[in-house]
């Protein structure tokens, strides 16, 4: 086959040219390595004592007490003399062939020149690659140099460019996600600028539309979904999340804010209400309310799933496989996993009921309150404080939770889904140790008390025997609430000893938490009271919205991390500090929390993050990644295609358009590569079956939100309506049989029903149907990039789901009344479904498809009645067509 | 040297594609594909792009089982009421629980110190193997020479949710493939007319993990479980719309071939064929699904024999759909039956009413899908399943440290009890022992991956060669455990 031997020259050629010059590590023996060594000589699984993952390792004495490899000996490197061995019981690999005689080769001078180890790529730094010259007129900008010398290099030659409306559907559905309309389409074609497409592509990345559609891709990494996940799989509110990442993607909101806000934006100074939503990305983790179920074993699942998402979306580094044990491929160890989870383990989300830390939306009533709180504050003291109390009002943290009490007596708390909250009992008490009470107001219960029975709590200072520092009635609340009771102290470093009191031995409450009241400023104002009983109000009452947060646990109570062996939650061992691991750390800049973490991310010293960034948006306009393991960038994933393409790239991203993904965009779109013709021409076929080299456009199938948005795009039903709460579109009775609550499917009304994909409601353990068919995420976790298949369910979704079905009857409907003429009726449809007038040779398939089905209908009419709902044997025949033009192959790809 | 690292690697859309071609080469699509795109064709084979594991190259080794049958009872039936006979802890009955059982064990409900509670039921020795069945299933008794039962299933999980997913999908936590899934993946479908994995519910609720218990997690979608539905269309979508007959549909699929046909001949891309033959596929399915899920079609005897009825939402419905599906060469039926958590909390939670209605609905009808594949002789090369996510303690629950109202017990990770039959398994034949209360297994304990490992080597795969890369790791149904208990096997 000539591919095969295409490749085997190629090989036999750049083997040859090595033979001269020195061995590179990356380049010669690292691909042998991995291919037949180390599985077997890894990080995890070193036969013989001996591992190629780390130099060191591999330099130092094996279990045998010989060195597998000596520098410069390759007679003394036992290596060499197992790869070379006569006997096949002792030649390595066992029990398969024997290395080539260039691999030999290659691995023998290697030795020889001293054994070098050279970084595994992704984790050396970007360099700045001068443009590849080449001899063509080809070619728009930077991008087309670099793709243009990897086609010549394997015989192949670019595609003309893809026809004008080919072109505009592309570009249409790759940067919104939604196709041109008819007129947008014309207006495209009858423009006769020079810098039309330029227009074109500038209107579209400022278009509303372009927010939504990016988000799809970022929500997939985020796995946001509307329910919680496991058993219950209640419902979440976390749509003001989805929210914020479609405003970030249309403002532009350059990557690295992007990145620090969702991963730290609590531990900025001064958070804005934006950045607490933003760190709900790491609040779409699952909760487990099953029955029974330890929450702490979720709150740890919920924190692995926050590090290995991390690190995959960050810097597709497969940091989960060292949950258990050292990776087997990449320079990680088991360590530094816990490392990574030191940073998150510090937040005071606990896989509780309530979803907390939230951030509160109240009504108008206490909206106004809140203002006039923060107006108060901004002029006693300054605008900071003023902030901080209305966050203090709206998130009520820090809430220091019963894990953190002391000298418990009388009062219980399993940390379990059938006892989340603690049971106080009549006489009970408990301690909170280590508080500074000179910053501290006042302390809120936030208790529930369902019994007719009335109690008190008396606080004092350090002990049953000290001295009163406050008291409170704690009498009857079905829901919880906050019962403020103020603290009188000036001790810089005492415990609060909380005594509950009733007549009757039967008094029992539920305790969620203490919240911390710190000072208040402006004690000698006039207005101090009166605005302290409007904070208190606002505590007392329910917010009309409410959005899972990231809030840091304070200092004192902050968790230690412990290494688990074996990842086994259950078997703690070392205590480590927060780190990341060496070889992606050169400089060893000191990270010791969330926010270093983000910061370190996106800063210059990272490698990983801007080729990992500028893969994924690349990925989603040609379909593949640069890297085509999007996912992971480390020794097992693919290597780069375009490696040089792809360091000038994340060097342009980060330093020259300062994180701007609209820049990136433009600039991908905007290249000649881009806009080839999606045409296979049959050497491209031989020579490039996979489209590696990018001599044409590839003909992606759209994603699952693109096929439904286009369907109703097309038939005039899409609702241009945007944000709010997540919608639920028709789907089919019984899909949602939920135990354990009264959760139902409500399907929404009006505009509602035609919302754009990304609002349609999630649910984790029944997702909406159409979707899972085009390979959508369930979203339980991170997903770096769906894969498309190509089913009969698929095909059944489009022919027969009623969502579109009436886009077809909608658009028969219409072409109806607009045309008389069979002919401009099927130009007319097609030119709306597929935004381009129909091929002459085409339009016999649907006058023969009208002619048929008129002819039964006539015959039939009770069944074209039954379609259409009148006695419009024409419409019923138009109907039959648009619906088969929505089946269409071009009509789900891209061309 | 790109080339020689991508050449070694195997690409996730490349083995999908080759895989579907590979599926489709011997039914009609297959063909078409064939005659369109000539012999010169070259996408199978192509082992330079793809070493390693291939799911063409399965089996393994000769299998036993061609088809799976899988009932699972989600909630954890009481072994200790149906199958695991303890007539000492009948003696126990009502005696607080020593404190050895307790210390350092987890319960989802029980606090305390429970009490121990004896079986509710009355057992005998049935059949020439003489093996203990419970009065609560009559019928179970006739097929016991045919089947083996284990008495000695473990788990690490005790939640319905994680534990569900563990026993389907190797791991607690949602997003991996299920078993069914797998086993598609691995071998296909033997009939391109019907989805090879289809999901059938009763009991009136979806088990606890959701979809997710039947999903292809990283696999490609179309290897998902099929929920075939109780009302409505039995597979989403199937039926056209209402005015759409059968003729209709064939004009406009006719006119969607004609012109993707086209448009194949203008970009020349291979998927346009393949979402030819889906589109046909699509409608092949459009009658046979219909046809395969309409259990009138049976002869009086049959339906009687399974205790099923038309038009109803029933296990015993299922049963006979899961021998129905097999027979038309469908790859892994899976069968979830809700309702057996009897904590005693009420009466359709205890052991003394809820659990007989349970037991009930289900004896006649998996009786008599043993015996119906049996005379079919499809039982041969038919692996069927019976079991759930964990099994009950010996102690009675005891809700918040207070006596339930009803009998009942808590979820028991340490021992229960599943049976298996046909394909190569034992007949007659028990296996395992637990102590005298039920409480543990004390001789040959089996692991849900243990359990896993058997059902593949059952078909042909050995289950720690059959793995998936995702996320920069081989993945495999049973993770980095799992042994084929081959004492099972005949």
């Amino acid at each position: 086959m000539k591919s095969h031997k295409f490749l085997w020259a190629f090989i036999i050629l750049a083997l040859y040219s090595c033979h001269e010059e020195n061995i590179g590590f990356n380049e010669h023996v690292r691909p042998i390595l991995n291919k037949k060594c180390i599985s077997c000589h890894g990080g995890v699984k070193q036969s013989g004592g001996f591992g190629l993952v780390f130099r060191d390792n591999a330099l130092g004495e094996t279990k045998s007490g010989k060195k597998g490899i000596v520098p410069g000996r390759p007679g003394k490197s036992e290596m060499i003399k197992r790869i070379t061995h006569a006997d096949p019981e002792l030649r390595m690999p066992p029990e398969e062939a024997p290395l080539t005689q260039e691999e030999i080769e290659i691995l023998t001078k290697w030795v020889e020149q001293g054994a070098e180890w050279e970084e595994h790529w992704a984790y050396l730094e970007p360099k700045e690659q001068p443009l590849p010259v080449s001899k063509t007129d080809w070619g728009s900008n930077g991008i087309d140099a670099f793709i243009f010398d990897k086609l010549k290099m394997h015989g192949l030659s670019p595609n003309e460019e893809a026809n004008p409306y080919d072109l505009v559907r592309r570009v249409y559905l790759d940067l919104i996600g939604l196709p041109p309309t008819t007129e947008q389409v014309e207006a495209f074609i009858q423009d006769n600028s020079e810098d039309k497409y330029v227009n074109m592509v500038d209107s579209l990345l400022a278009s509303p539309r372009f927010g939504e559609h990016w988000a799809s891709m970022w929500l997939d990494l985020a796995r946001f979904a509307d329910s919680r996940g496991y058993e219950k799989d209640r419902k979440r509110k976390i749509w003001q999340y989805r929210d914020w990442v479609i405003k970030a993607f249309n403002k532009d909101m350059p990557f690295d804010t992007f990145t620090i806000e969702q991963l730290a934006g609590d531990l900025l100074p001064d958070p804005s209400k934006d950045q607490y939503i933003a760190t709900a990305f790491h609040r779409n983790t699952m909760e487990n309310s099953e029955g029974g179920t330890e929450n702490e074993e979720f709150r740890i699942a919920a924190l692995m799933d926050r590090v290995n998402t991390t690190w995959e979306v960050w810097q597709s580094t497969t940091m989960s496989c060292v949950q258990c044990h050292s990776h087997p491929y990449d320079p990680i160890v088991h360590k530094d996993y816990y490392t990574s989870l030191a940073f998150f383990n510090n937040t005071l989300d606990w896989d509780g009921p309530l979803d907390e830390p939230l951030y509160r939306d109240y009504d108008a009533i206490n909206q106004k309150k809140i203002e006039a709180v923060k107006a108060w504050v901004a002029q006693v003291s300054n605008a900071e404080e003023a902030n901080k109390w209305e966050h203090f009002i709206r998130i009520q943290e820090p809430m220091i939770r019963p894990e953190d009490y002391k000298e418990i007596y009388k009062a219980t708390h399993r940390n379990t889904q059938d006892q989340d909250f603690m049971i106080v009992y009549d006489k009970a008490h408990f301690k909170i140790t280590d508080l500074d009470l000179s910053t501290i107001d006042r302390v809120y219960l936030d208790y529930s008390q369902r019994g007719p029975v009335a109690g008190k709590v008396v606080i004092k200072e350090n002990d049953a025997s000290g001295t009163i520092l406050g008291e409170a009635t704690l009498g009857k609340s079905w829901n919880f609430v906050n019962i403020p009771v103020a603290i009188a102290s000036e001790s810089k470093n005492a415990h609060l000893y909380f005594e509950f009191q009733s007549d009757d031995e039967k008094y029992r409450f539920l305790l969620n938490g203490i919240l911390i009241g710190y000072k208040l400023p402006g004690t000698k104002d006039e207005k101090y009271t009166e605005i302290y009983n409007k904070i208190d109000a606002v505590l007392g009452e329910e917010p009309e919205r409410t959005t899972p947060i990231m809030f840091p646990k304070p200092d004192p109570l902050s968790r230690t991390t412990q290494v688990f062996d074996r990842g086994n939650r259950l078997v703690p061992t070392d205590t480590v500090s927060p780190d990341v691991p060496k070889q992606f750390n050169i400089k060893n800049i000191a990270l010791s929390n969330r926010l270093d973490f983000a910061q370190w991310l996106v800063g210059e010293d990272n490698h990983l993050t801007g080729r990992v960034t500028v893969n994924r948006f690349w990925a989603k306009l040609f379909g593949k990644g640069i890297v085509l393991t999007s996912e992971d960038f480390g020794a097992l994933g693919n290597k780069p295609t375009h490696p040089e393409l792809l360091d000038w790239l994340a060097i342009r991203f980060t330093e020259d358009w300062n994180w701007s993904v609209k820049t990136l965009l433009k600039h991908i779109v905007l290249s000649s590569t881009y806009k080839q013709s999606s045409r296979i021409t049959e050497d491209a076929k031989q020579k490039d079956p996979y489209n590696q080299w990018l001599g044409r456009s590839s003909r992606e199938r759209l994603s699952a939100e693109q096929i439904r948005d286009q369907a109703l795009l097309v038939s005039g039903l899409l609702s241009d309506k945007m944000y709010g709460p997540s919608v639920m579109p028709y789907q089919p009775d019984g899909v949602w049989s939920v135990i354990y609550s009264n959760d139902t499917w409500e399907t929404s009304k009006g505009a509602d029903a035609y919302r754009r994909g990304l609002y349609t409601y999630l649910r984790r353990t029944s997702p909406y149907p159409s979707f899972v068919s085009f390979d959508a995420s369930n979203r339980n976790v991170c997903l770096s990039r769906r894969i498309n298949t190509n089913t009969p369910l698929q095909a059944l979704v489009t022919l027969n789901d009623p969502v579109y079905f009436e886009a077809a009857v909608n658009i028969a409907r219409d072409i109806q009344k607009q045309e008389t003429e069979s002919g401009e009726r099927i130009s007319k449809a097609f030119q709306r479904i597929m935004g381009k007038p129909i091929a002459e040779k085409d339009i016999e398939v649907f006058s023969d498809l009208l002619s048929e089905t008129e002819a039964y209908y006539t015959s039939n009419k009770k069944e074209a009645r039954q379609l259409v709902g009148s006695d419009n044997i024409e419409l019923a025949t138009l109907t039959i067509m648009t619906n088969a033009m929505m089946n269409m192959d071009a009509f789900l790809v891209k061309n | 040297m790109d080339l020689f690292n991508e050449a070694r690697k195997r690409d996730l859309e490349y083995t999908t594609r080759r895989h579907f071609l590979k599926q489709c080469s011997t039914g009609l699509g297959g063909m078409m594909l064939a005659s369109l795109m000539g012999p010169q064709y070259v996408f199978s084979g192509n082992d330079t792009v793809n070493s390693g594991f291939n799911p063409n190259n399965l089996p393994h080794f000769p299998a036993k089982a061609k088809r799976i049958i899988y009932m699972h009872m989600a909630g954890a039936p009481s072994q200790l009421e149906m199958f695991d006979y303890k007539p000492d802890l009948e003696k126990l009955n009502g005696l607080d629980c020593p404190q050895s059982l307790l210390e350092g064990k987890k319960f989802a409900f029980i606090q305390g110190t429970p009490k121990m509670l004896g079986p509710q039921y009355r057992f005998n020795r049935y059949g020439e193997s003489g093996t203990y069945i419970s009065d609560l299933l009559p019928h179970f008794r006739e097929v016991v020479d045919d089947v083996t039962i284990i008495k000695t299933m473990h788990t690490d999980q005790f939640n319905h949710a994680p534990a569900q997913l563990l026993v389907q999908t190797g791991s607690p936590l949602a997003g991996r493939p299920s078993i069914g899934a797998w086993v598609t993946y691995g071998l296909g479908s033997e009939n391109e007319n019907l989805p090879g994995y289809m999901v059938l519910l009763s009991g009136g609720k979806s088990p606890s993990s959701g979809k997710n218990a039947w999903g292809s997690g990283f696999l490609p979608s179309e290897y998902q479980g099929v929920q075939c539905r109780n009302s409505g269309d039995p597979i989403m979508y199937v039926s056209n719309p209402n005015g759409m007959s059968r003729n209709i549909r064939k004009m406009s699929l006719d006119a969607i071939k004609a012109i993707n046909e086209k448009q194949y001949k203008e970009f020349n891309d291979d998927e346009t064929l393949s979402r030819i033959s889906q589109y046909e596929m699509a409608f092949k399915m459009q009658m046979s699904v219909p046809d395969v899920m309409d259990v009138s079609r049976e002869s009086d005897y049959i339906k009687e024999m399974y205790g099923a009825k038309p038009g109803v939402s029933s296990f015993a419905n299922n049963c006979l759909l899961a021998r129905r599906l097999v027979e038309q060469g469908v790859r892994f039926v899976q069968l979830y039956d809700w309702g057996w958590d009897m904590h005693g909390t009420n009466t359709e939670t205890s052991l003394n009413h809820g659990l007989v209605d349970k037991c009930k609905q289900i004896d006649k009808p998996m009786t008599a899908l043993i015996k119906d594949l049996d005379q079919r002789g499809l039982l041969e090369d038919t692996l069927v399943i019976w079991g759930s996510e964990f099994g009950r303690t010996p102690m009675k629950e005891n809700r918040g440290g207070f006596e339930n109202k009803f009998s009942g017990r808590d979820h028991h990770t340490e021992a229960y009890t599943v049976w298996m039959a046909g394909a190569g398994i034992k007949k007659g034949f028990t296996y395992g022992e637990t102590d005298e209360i039920g409480y543990y297994g004390i001789r040959n304990r089996v692991h849900v991956h243990d359990l896993q490992a058997t059902i593949l080597n059952q078909l042909g795969i050995d289950h720690e060669k059959f793995t998936f890369g995702f996320q920069g790791r081989d993945f495999r149904l049973t993770d980095v455990h799992g042994h084929v208990v081959k004492d099972l096997l005949i």
